[in-house]
């Protein structure tokens, strides 16, 4: 099983995210690096300029780089972005949105998180329309897991699952960043920026829940499927996504590699990754069909 | 078949969730009537809630011999290795004779497509289609003949969509308000580990706890998470993730961080949906009575007929149904909504 | 209806201590609801899993609650005191033509929550359950268990949907 990077949910600079891919291209152990503006197209002109930049460093790096297109389609210029994306030759997309699954026609392409790809019968259809490689969507649980990805081993498809990272919740055409500073979507500021990692949310009695980024709603925890790689390549899953986070991903795409290499225990890493996200806590309901939210604490191997 | 073979534009699309409440809908004077089975293949999977395929059976006779239709809401989306309930549910519609169903999953869509190829086809609002292009991948491959467009739009971009697709546009007139893209949010799975997408559950009541507090206040909480505190005379709303009241770094005292509790009501600019082509208008409320099925069908019913006959329409009083018992037309009438 | 507080309490029995009043009702409420179970059999199965949960329906002009189990096999409807109640899987409250209204799909539950007219706590499921069951019904059960009286039960029944309409 091969790990990837996916995009960077958040609006962070330019210079902050050349950075970031300099360093992932020269140390992260992962084959993959999604990369392009998924959550606001307003962000998109931001990094224009320099993605073909970071794209080359990754690709020099080693790494095999696809464009992510948005979740939300809906204005004109993200039509736009839309149709120019999935027009593209030049690198492999990932597509989220309808609006990219027509641009694109029987071209290959793979399919984003966002796509909805819950089943078996809709997996078949993507495939027959030219998809490649689909991202489940991340509240799967893993008996439907186990079985999409059966599916789709059988029709030649890569199979990936998020691993790590904030789990994205729901996306909305409004701007929650704007409304919580009194604005507007339209006059927004980019008032975003100030949270590189998510604007907190917490419940009238101080319990911390959601994050908010834009129009996307986020978890407060981060998704951490350490101890469930091995199952997942089990049932045939081909790549563990990594969501970018602000904290040291290097060390996060480590941890992952070394629990997948075998060369040290899921806990042992657990224990690294606490270290190097301070302040985090993990769940991994999902997988096992539960609150999202929760931690289920996985018996003994066996 | 045109779009009118099917119905006249202004189609009043009505919510049931018993069978009492859709023949409330077909007296009050709805056209058309969505409904869903008592399981998992529709988003209105409440307790209590729902037909079974002998109740949709005699529902849709009902609705046939007073000349409404029956559209059928198979519109989540099927986890793998359990497709096969949303094919059975397909099966029971075909049987009953349903006039159209609801779709959002493009399983569900093509499997409809292939095996009942005359079914008409609508496209959830779950399937979140918001650009031409969205909609017309449903419209060739599937043969989608309507879409239910998300909440997000303004009027002047219906009218642009429309002109660029092939088929109706049905949009939600009444109810309530979703503030985030349907068919794209998982916050119940989060706090309830029920996925309103796989489930079709939100807010599932048996997670939902109202608390009196010390201070005479009222809590409303999600699997134990405090969703919003009322005041004793505070009008409440849904006890909804997208509802409920947060802290934010900005906003230590606490806020409506999505919405407050409000309800859509776009009774005033009906004429102007038409106008921009909307061929129907959907109202939102299958979890709710016969009572509200009652007044709501009857007043928009009055206010249809009312445009059809080149009056300006007057929609009354439907603030006490509201939630929060408030009222906003959303992103239809301005682009500062979002 | 927040006016309803305004209403005179209805049905005090003529002075009979509360406890005297409970135990006159019981047999009569016996029957009611039996009459009801055995005439909307159809209802039981949208409360399936609540047939044996023991819901409070607590009326505020009245001098005692209302216990009911939806249980097709041995339905239960008493009067039981208001203080203490009795425990509960889930307690309805609200003024009395509300609840009246509400079971005669007259009034919309979700719009008299919102207007913190009604209160709801215990068990939420177990709640809409029995509200969506009792929605399905398409005859007044009111009118029903009037019409279980004869004319003085009718003659009751017009009095109080005259006050509800004057409040």
């Amino acid at each position: 099983m091969e790990l990837t990077l996916g995009p960077v949910a958040y609006h962070w600079s330019a210079m902050k995210k050349l950075d970031f891919y300099a360093r992932i291209a020269d140390e992260a152990p992962v084959s993959t690096v999604y990369l392009g503006e998924v959550i606001c197209s307003k962000r998109a002109p931001f990094f224009e300029r320099e993605m073909p930049q970071a794209i080359e460093r990754l690709q020099r790096g080693g790494k095999r780089v696809v464009v992510s297109s948005l979740a939300e389609v809906m204005l004109n210029r993200e039509r736009q972005a839309t149709a120019d994306l999935a027009d593209s030759n030049d690198f492999e997309v990932e597509i989220n949105n309808a609006a990219g699954l027509y641009a694109r026609g029987k071209r290959p392409h793979r399919v984003g998180p966002f796509l909805n790809a819950y089943n078996e019968t809709t997996i078949a259809w993507m495939a027959g329309q030219g998809a490649t490689h689909v991202c489940l969507p991340t509240e799967m649980p893993a008996t439907a897991v186990a079985l999409a990805a059966k599916a789709a081993q059988g029709l030649g498809l890569g199979v990936e699952v998020q691993v790590f990272g904030r789990a994205p919740l729901a996306v909305s055409a409004r701007c929650y960043h704007a409304r919580a500073h009194n604005r507007t979507k339209d006059n927004c500021q980019f008032v975003c920026e100030d949270d590189p990692d998510g604007m907190p949310l917490a419940t009238r009695d101080g319990t911390a829940i959601l994050r908010v980024n834009g129009i996307q709603t986020q978890s407060e925890s981060y998704i951490e499927l350490l101890a469930e790689l091995d199952e997942l390549r089990g049932m045939g899953v081909t790549h563990a996504r990594l969501l970018p986070q602000d904290v040291d991903m290097v060390a996060v795409a480590n941890a992952f590699d070394a629990v997948l290499s075998g060369r040290i225990a899921p806990a042992e890493a657990r224990a690294q990754l606490g270290q190097g996200c301070p302040d985090v806590s993990f769940s991994n309901g999902f997988f096992y069909g539960e609150a999202g939210y929760r931690h289920i604490q996985r018996r003994a191997a066996g | 078949m045109t779009a009118e073979d099917f119905s006249k534009a202004g189609e009043l699309v009505c919510p049931a969730g018993t069978p009492a409440a859709l023949r409330t809908a077909v007296d009050a004077g709805a056209d058309s009537i969505y409904c869903g089975f008592r399981n998992a293949t529709n988003a209105r999977n409440f307790p209590g809630l729902n037909f079974t395929p002998e109740e949709l059976q005699a529902s849709v006779a009902y609705a046939h011999e007073r000349g409404s239709k029956v559209l059928l809401a198979l519109n989540t989306y099927p986890p793998a290795g359990k497709v096969d309930l949303w094919r059975e549910a397909a099966e029971h519609g075909m049987r009953a004779g349903v006039d159209a169903f609801i779709v959002a999953d493009m399983g569900v869509a093509q499997h409809i497509a292939t095996t009942h190829p005359g079914a008409r086809l609508h496209l959830s609002v779950q399937a979140a289609a918001s650009s031409p292009e969205a909609i017309r991948y449903y419209c060739e491959n599937f043969g989608v003949r309507r879409v239910v467009l998300p909440r997000i739009l303004t009027i002047p971009e219906i009218k642009q969509i429309k002109r660029d697709i092939p088929c109706e546009i049905e949009t939600f007139i009444f109810g309530n308000h979703g503030l985030m893209v349907e068919g794209r949010c998982s916050l119940t799975n989060w706090m309830t580990g029920l996925s309103t997408n796989m489930d079709g559950v939100c807010s599932p009541a048996a997670d939902v706890t109202y608390d009196r507090e010390a201070d005479g206040s009222m809590s409303s909480r999600l699997a134990g998470f405090t969703i919003d505190r009322f005041a004793p005379e505070e009008t409440a709303g849904y006890p909804t993730i997208c509802k409920g009241r947060y802290n934010a770094p900005h906003r230590p005292d606490g806020y409506y961080a999505f919405e407050e509790p409000i309800s859509l009501n776009l009774g005033r600019l009906l004429p102007d949906l038409m106008a921009a082509g909307v061929h129907a208008f959907k109202i939102e409320g299958r979890q709710r009575s016969k009572s509200y099925v009652r007044q709501v069908v009857s007043a928009f019913r009055r206010a249809v007929d009312d445009i059809r006959e080149g009056q300006a329409p007057d929609i009354g009083d439907l603030v006490a149904l509201t939630e929060g018992q408030k009222e906003t037309q959303g992103a239809f009438k301005t682009k500062k909504w979002r | 209806m927040t006016t309803m507080q305004t209403l005179r309490p209805v049905p005090r029995g003529a002075g009979l201590p509360s406890t005297a009043l409970r135990m006159a009702l019981q047999p009569v409420l016996r029957r009611v609801v039996r009459r009801i179970a055995a005439r909307h059999p159809e209802m039981f199965a949208r409360i399936a899993p609540y047939q044996k949960a023991d819901f409070l329906i607590v009326a505020k002009e009245l001098p005692f609650a209302l216990h009911l189990r939806p249980d097709p096999d041995a339905p239960v409807m008493r009067a039981v005191p208001k203080s203490p109640l009795p425990p509960c899987d889930a307690h309805i409250e609200g003024p009395f033509m509300l609840l009246l209204n509400l079971v005669d799909g007259e009034s919309d539950g979700d719009a008299a929550f919102f207007s913190r007219d009604l209160t709801i706590s215990g068990n939420t499921e177990a709640v809409v359950s029995l509200r969506n069951a009792l929605d399905d019904v398409d005859s007044s059960i009111a009118q029903e268990t009037a019409d279980l009286f004869g004319p003085p039960g009718r003659a009751v029944l017009g009095l109080l949907r005259r006050r509800g309409a004057a409040a």
